[in-house]
């Protein structure tokens, strides 16, 4: 259970003034729930899933998983990032042992289940490759993996799919569910895509900019398994339809704005 | 043609056009400069023929051997104190903006000072003998080193830098685990250009203070209008500084073979 009380964080630009990132955030994530953040560009949907990890401290309000507050890092949370940022010196395997080592915590079967995790996401035998041999969809897979690795209980994904194509990343939602379901985790994931957040969450939190605060929380109504012949569900398009109007205005005023 | 007949026959050309070309090149510029020696009747006090080049250093070819591994040595010497100082330096440089804004007036001063002038107040300062050349040869190779390993511990994506604070690695781990193998390729090149500067730092430090060395016999060789070994002594140093470049170049691609494929060094 990840808790988020009346949380604010500001950042001083480099002249001095002050931007609110984020404003009063309150939000509770049960165990294993799978939880998007979507919002406009600067809307602190990143710097949220940075204060959950520990990276940056929050100024104001409490964040605790399980009931410990977040002052660090923790060990039973893993992150995955838009780019793979694999280290392109290391074998595919050694890239996903690398938190264990960070850690200290190579065990005499971590090498078994780094393999398991590969092959669970389809690269099975590319695991002596190098990064710059796998393609960017392959690369993220690793990256998954790499997240997975000491098994945490929460996963940070912050926009995983931003830099793949249009298809692969169909498939990847396809494949993180499958995952999910395989090993269930309690998911926070930060995207601009509408539709993967209708489809892979079981709650939709849409993020407002300036400050960054919450606009609403939506429940997605659609049974699981889920898969993408759901987009023509009326729950789906109601969903959807939920988002964007929150996002760009009912009377879509700043999407004629925007483009 | 099917792909596995046409793999030897384009390495085969490719041979032709990295090493068949630039020799034919070279020998063709070679025979011009015979040729035009003995056509025009040029003196041999101001340009010597190739082949005069050739007779009078192999007359002396003991000798010389002797100068060459006296610069060899005053240049790997030199080379190596400039990895071991540069190293640490560019940590340091980019530990904290107050390392940074204390040290790197201190370097950019060093490499203002022209190290001619400096060369003659070392060998009062050091004694004479072979450590004012180290000194020299230090100076002028170590700075783009230095440049180089800070630019390439700084060029590490953000992204990996958190990904070793979500997991907890310390200031150390972050450093040999994440920052310095990704600064690699950028250390090969800041060392490729440093090993050819070596050369230069330890023939100026020979011109001013040595007894040995093939800076040494360019200035006596002159001295006593014997241009041909000065000469040969310039081919020499050019060579040497040929064959150290590539030294690098091959253990980058033996140890690192990641980084020499990277594209960060696009020379070499």
């Amino acid at each position: 259970m990840i808790e988020i009380g009346d949380v604010s964080k500001t950042f001083t630009t480099r002249d001095g003034s002050t931007v609110t990132a984020l404003s009063g955030i309150d939000l509770e994530i049960p165990d294993n729930q799978f939880i998007s953040l979507v919002g406009p560009s600067g809307c602190g949907k990143s710097t949220l899933l940075r204060l959950v990890a520990g990276l940056v401290p929050a100024d104001a309000g409490r964040i605790a998983i399980d009931g410990t507050a977040v002052r660090e890092p923790r060990r039973e949370v893993g992150i995955v990032f838009q780019n793979a940022t694999l280290l392109p010196w290391a074998s595919i395997v050694e890239n996903v042992l690398f938190p264990l080592k960070i850690m200290h915590a190579m065990r005499p079967d971590s090498r078994d289940r780094a393999h398991d995790l590969l092959r669970l996401v389809g690269l099975g035998g590319f695991e002596d490759r190098e990064p710059r041999e796998l393609s960017g969809g392959m690369q993220q897979r690793a990256a998954i993996c790499r997240a997975l690795i000491h098994d945490p209980a929460i996963l940070l994904m912050d926009e995983p799919f931003g830099a793949l194509d249009a298809l692969t990343r169909e498939e990847m939602s396809l494949e993180l569910l499958r995952i999910w379901t395989e090993q269930p985790k309690t998911i926070l994931f930060v995207t601009h895509a509408i539709t993967e957040a209708v489809l892979l969450s079981d709650r939709v939190v849409v993020m407002s900019p300036r400050p960054g605060r919450i606009d609403e929380i939506i429940d997605v109504p659609l049974p699981r398994p889920r898969s993408f012949d759901m987009e023509g569900l009326h729950e789906f398009q109601d969903c959807a339809q939920r988002i964007r109007s929150l996002i760009f205005g009912r009377s879509g005023r700043r999407l004629a704005g925007a483009a | 043609m099917p792909p596995e007949a046409a793999a030897p026959a384009r390495r085969l050309s490719r041979l032709g056009q990295e090493v068949l070309l630039p020799t034919a090149v070279i020998v063709g510029l070679g025979l011009v400069w015979e040729a035009s020696v003995h056509l025009f009747d040029i003196p041999v006090y101001l340009l010597p023929a190739p082949s005069v080049i050739w007779t009078d250093s192999v007359a002396i070819a003991g000798t010389i051997w002797g100068h060459t591994l006296a610069t060899l040595y005053t240049v790997l010497v030199g080379f190596v104190v400039s990895i071991v100082i540069s190293l640490p330096l560019a940590v340091a440089l980019t530990s904290s903006r107050a390392v940074a804004n204390a040290i790197y007036p201190i370097l950019v001063l060093t490499q203002s000072i022209p190290k001619v002038a400096l060369a003659p107040i070392l060998v009062v300062l050091l004694g004479a003998n072979e450590l004012p050349r180290i000194v020299v040869t230090f100076l002028v190779a170590f700075f783009p080193l230095v440049i180089a390993i800070a630019t390439g511990l700084m060029a590490v994506p953000s992204e990996l830098i958190e990904l070793g604070r979500s997991y907890k690695a310390s200031v150390w781990q972050e450093l040999h685990r994440i920052r310095l193998p990704y600064a690699i390729p950028f250390i090969f090149s800041g060392l490729k250009v440093a090993v050819a500067l070596s050369v230069v730092g330890a023939v100026v430090g020979e011109f001013v203070n040595a007894d040995q060395g093939l800076g040494y016999l360019i200035v006596s060789a002159t001295a006593f209008f014997q241009v041909p070994v000065a000469f040969g002594a310039l081919i020499i140093l050019s060579v040497m500084g040929i064959v150290l470049f590539q030294a690098v170049v091959v253990i980058e691609r033996v140890l690192f073979p990641w980084s020499a494929e990277s594209g960060q060094n696009t020379i070499a």
